[in-house]
């Protein structure tokens, strides 16, 4: 018995399959568990929590360990399943492993009011889900990633659906099914070109073949296409405000918080790993468009007036600054600056960690509000921080780390890109490095709406008087779900905290990688990457400091002073007759950003009539690339459908001839 | 290390007891420019104890974060007053935050502010959150350009290292710094609410930002506002005075120094407040929607700086 358990925990990639079949297994039970209300409620997902913290262990694990392989005889005769467990797969893993535990278990309380039979259906669909994303980070050939990345799709896809019977949300699963599998079509493609004519689709195969540029520049546009399409990258972005919000809360957690983080995983996956050239202007291209992601992702996430959509914009635009920095880093890469494309790289995995717990965390807060409330559109929220002070404190502690403000996690990734920026005046290319540091400015930009948004989105929901007379019956969410909201809300601030240990953890990813490592200068307290004299920044010490001047003035005013209140009606400059629709609306915050970036946005607005005694006022603020990019894409498809169907008669006689002349042509072309 | 405990400890309090001096003298130099008679440079601190005496009056609906935030905000301005070279420059604090860190307290701060301003669902509050924000979103990132200027002629981003560099080294004339000050002070006049950004002295609400949001506050809460925004208000300018006049900061802290410092600071403080005020007395308030280019420019100037830096000084 010792003996097996030594020679299974010597194995990560055993153990991590290990937790792939334990989900397989618990979403099909949860089918048969229909009969039993009660244990389907009490036990899958705590059981499923249970499986995604020992794979956040396998990952921790995995990280200082060497790569593990492992063959499974599953899938086709002869094409067996290959599995590998590396650094930057078991840093992945932890990401997932440790958002998913606090995600399942919120979801845990979350899903105890649905009715047996459906709850065992998306049972069934979160755990597979949970176990493709596995598996694509365990995938070791292009046939079980591929394979595993369809389960993650339509598993996922079928999870948007959940609520099948609402018009919108069968549109929004139906655009996320489509644009997935353009994108998995281009990863097809992608993995065609990686193997480069051997017919050996194993990712061992693909580090060895000798690609020329141009293959491996098409292989990699595919790749950025495929990866790009599955993490919201613009103009391939627009799926994701639709089925994000469409999706049950914990799931939009898990796709936001991890499933986009696989697309950029194979993104590292493919570019540093298999593809064996690297070329500098792939990495201006990846820059640009991260940038445009983030800046197009966070205006408008500065003027939805659904939270839930909010929050989804805000994903895309986390994701442009993750592939801005992964820009970068090939940039530094290709130019021979090992420690500096190691600095943008230890940004990069560390936004993406972060992002999964923040995104997480702000998308089940949301999932409570929605809960307590049933209201998705911050118009008619607002004040309930006094009706449900846990999920308004903790989302506070997403919110403030979305933002980029310190001590949080936030700030710590935005700073090391930040620094990254300012040592680009030593890249080799001229211009480039000139124009690099004004790109700085895009995500200084990017970073400081992200306030904006976030004072919106938590102001408005949370603060404030009730916009409607029913919230004030909104109840607290219950135990599990503020144990899942405890731990990522810990997640936030411990990252925020010790930067210097994180930094460590994700070294031996960034030496895979990289070849080189990022040099701490500082001790445990003081991140200092590169050298001390460049940069430092100490969080602990950052918030004793504020802690401690905040504890001094509180006592020093009490003992000094007085602690007396009095509570009266809002003073608001004497004006006497107001009410809760005086607050501004979503609408109306956003409002300033608006008419700034009115040039990206298609409006459309219905203003009442002054003397409108009913008075209702609608606006939307619709994303023009929809309608330049995706409108004349939807009518070129349908013209060509239209035409294809004119062969279509439904006579017999007709597709008679028609196999006839194929079999003519194939017969005379194919001799 | 000792010593530089006391000497870090000895900046901070003297930045938080100086403050509200350094408001009394702009208003003071602002009343004298506008053909009024002044108050006593003293005002601010009566003020501050007439309110910290009353008692404070909230209204029903506040929740706990309306009554923290004032801390909140006190702390991180008395943090970033700690964190900038005033008198001495390399203080034991410093390694702790940079420059792109002193932005993030700012920010800090100010989100707080936002969101207390929102916690009580009045009209003007939600206002002057909606607009301080709109204000800030093109603030802090020409804030941290300017910083990067800077940073990229002192290859460091700590405030210690620039000052030493700027201020120690051969004399050299840096223009992209010239561009760079222009910003600050366009970023400065914003983040602290002066014209022409925001009128401090209004409660029309047709033009407020910074005074709606503080509307509802009363009593201790006001004051901790009103002193942490005279201390912004002097670690902006000591801000600007170690980045752009950095001359007369102590470099080691020995007795001789440290004096000729403090007098250096206070001559640069009262020429610098007395500027303020002349600018604001020839100046109007901008319209709100005037801001963004206002701040605009301040931001593409910063960004002409770096790129100056790089095609004259590399």
């Amino acid at each position: 018995m010792m003996e097996t358990l030594t020679l299974l925990s010597s194995d990560p990639v055993q153990w991590a399959w290990g937790v792939v079949l334990f989900w397989l297994a618990l979403g099909f039970a949860s089918l048969l568990l229909q009969g039993a209300p009660r244990l389907l409620n009490r036990l899958v997902f705590p059981l499923g929590a249970l499986g995604a913290l020992c794979i956040a262990g396998v990952g921790a694990a995995g990280l200082g360990l060497p790569a593990t392989t492992a063959v499974l005889p599953i899938g086709l005769p002869d094409l067996p399943f290959h599995l590998r467990l590396d650094a930057l797969s078991a840093f992945f893993m932890l990401l997932l492993g440790a958002a998913a535990f606090g995600i399942t278990v919120y979801a845990a309380g979350y899903f105890r009011d649905m009715a047996a039979g459906p709850l065992a259906l998306l049972a069934l669909w979160y755990h597979l889900f949970l176990a493709g994303m596995l598996t694509v980070l365990l995938a070791d050939d292009a046939y079980a990633f591929m394979v595993a990345w369809e389960v993650m799709a339509l598993a996922s896809y079928f999870l948007v659906t959940a609520d099948h019977k609402v018009p919108e949300i069968r549109r929004a699963g139906f655009l996320y099914l489509l644009i997935a599998h353009v994108g998995a079509v281009a990863l097809l493609l992608a993995f065609g070109v990686l193997q480069g004519g051997h017919g050996d689709y194993t990712f061992d195969t693909m580090r060895l073949a000798e690609m020329t540029p141009f293959w491996a520049s098409a292989a990699y546009l595919l790749a950025l296409f495929g990866f790009g399409a599955k993490a919201g990258l613009v103009p391939m972005h627009v799926w994701l405000p639709e089925a994000h919000p469409a999706a049950p809360s914990p799931v939009s957690a898990l796709m936001s918080g991890v499933m986009l983080k696989t697309a950029i995983y194979g993104l590292l996956r493919v570019s540093f790993d298999l593809l064996n050239v690297q070329l500098g202007w792939w990495g201006t291209l990846a820059l640009a468009l991260g940038l445009i992601t983030a800046l197009y992702g966070v205006i408008f996430a500065a003027v939805q007036s659904d939270m839930k959509r909010l929050l989804a914009w805000s994903s895309i635009e986390n994701i442009g600054v993750i592939v801005a920095a992964f820009g970068l880093t090939l940039i530094f890469y290709t130019d021979g600056k090992g420690a500096l494309a190691a600095l943008t790289l230890t940004a990069l995995l560390y936004h993406a960690l972060n992002h999964a717990f923040f995104k997480g965390l702000l998308f089940v807060g949301t999932g409570s509000v929605l809960h307590a409330t049933g209201e998705r559109n911050m118009g008619r929220l607002g004040g309930l921080m006094r009706f449900m002070p846990w999920t308004a404190w903790l989302t506070l502690i997403g919110a403030l780390a979305i933002a980029g403000l310190p001590p949080l996690n936030g700030f710590v990734s935005e700073w090391l890109l930040l620094q990254a920026f300012l040592f680009t005046p030593g890249l080799s290319q001229p211009y480039l490095n000139m124009v690099i540091p004004v790109a700085a400015a895009t995500v200084a930009l990017a970073a400081a709406l992200a306030a904006y948004v976030m004072v919106k989105f938590y102001g408005v929901v949370f603060l404030g008087q009730p916009r409607h007379p029913a919230l004030n019956q909104a109840h607290e969410a219950g135990w599990p779900e503020r144990l899942g909201m405890l731990w990522l809300a810990a997640g936030c601030v411990l990252l925020g905290l010790f930067p210097a240990q994180v930094v460590g953890w994700l070294t031996p990813v960034v030496r895979l990688l990289t070849n080189q490592t990022l040099v701490n200068d500082g001790n445990w307290l003081t991140l200092a990457p590169v050298s001390a004299e460049r940069a430092s920044y100490a969080p602990l010490i950052f918030f004793a400091v504020v802690a401690a001047v905040l504890l001094l003035t509180y006592l020093w005013v009490r003992r000094i002073y007085h602690g007396r209140v009095r509570r009266s009606d809002p003073w608001d400059c004497g004006y006497p007759e107001q009410d809760a629709r005086m607050q501004d609306s979503a609408e109306g915050f956003g409002q300033p950003i608006r008419q700034i970036f009115e040039v990206f946005m298609k409006v459309e607005r219905e203003t009442p009539d002054p003397f409108d005694r009913k008075p209702r006022y609608s606006g939307a603020s619709l994303d023009k690339l929809w309608f330049i990019l995706y409108e004349p894409i939807a009518r070129a498809t349908g013209w060509l459908s239209e035409q294809a169907g004119r062969l279509q008669h439904g006579r017999i006689q007709w597709y008679l001839i028609y196999s006839f002349a194929t079999l003519i042509f194939l017969l005379v072309f194919t001799r | 290390m000792s010593a530089g405990i006391l000497l870090q400890l000895a900046q901070t309090l003297l930045a938080i007891l100086l403050a509200p001096l350094l408001m009394g003298w702009v208003n003071q130099c602002r009343a004298w420019l506008q053909g009024r008679s002044a108050p006593p440079i003293t005002q601010p601190y009566r003020t501050l104890k007439k309110l910290f005496h009353k008692d404070a009056v909230i209204a029903h609906t506040a929740t706990p974060l309306f009554r923290f935030a004032p801390y909140m905000i006190f702390a991180c301005m008395a943090l970033a007053a700690g964190l900038v070279p005033t008198l001495a420059n390399d203080l034991p604090l410093s390694p702790a935050a940079d420059v792109i860190a002193l932005v993030g307290i700012f920010a800090l701060a100010r989100v707080f502010l936002a969101l207390a301003a929102m916690d009580i669902g009045t009209a003007f509050g939600t206002l002057g959150a909606r607009r301080e924000m709109l204000v800030s979103f093109l603030a802090e990132p020409a804030l941290l350009m300017v910083f990067f200027t800077a940073s990229l002629i002192s290859h460091s981003t700590e405030l210690p290292v620039i000052v030493e560099t700027l201020a120690h080294k051969e004399f050299v004339i840096y223009p992209s710094l010239a561009f760079a000050a222009v910003a600050f002070w366009m970023v400065s006049t914003a983040e602290n609410a002066r014209i022409p950004v925001d009128n401090p002295a209004t409660h029309l609400e047709l033009t407020m930002i910074h005074e709606a949001m503080i509307l509802e506050y009363s009593a201790r809460h006001l004051a901790l506002i009103e002193w942490a925004v005279a201390l912004k208000l002097f670690t902006y300018s000591a801000l600007g005075i170690a980045l752009f006049l950095p001359w007369g900061i102590a470099a080691q802290g020995d007795a001789g120094a440290l004096s000729l410092a403090v007098a250096a600071m206070l001559l640069k403080l009262m020429l610098g407040g007395a500027f303020l005020a002349f600018i604001e007395a020839i100046s109007a308030k901008l319209r709100l929607f005037r801001a963004p280019e206002y701040l605009g420019t301040a931001f593409l100037l910063a960004v002409l700086g770096m790129l100056i830096h790089f095609l004259l000084e590399v």
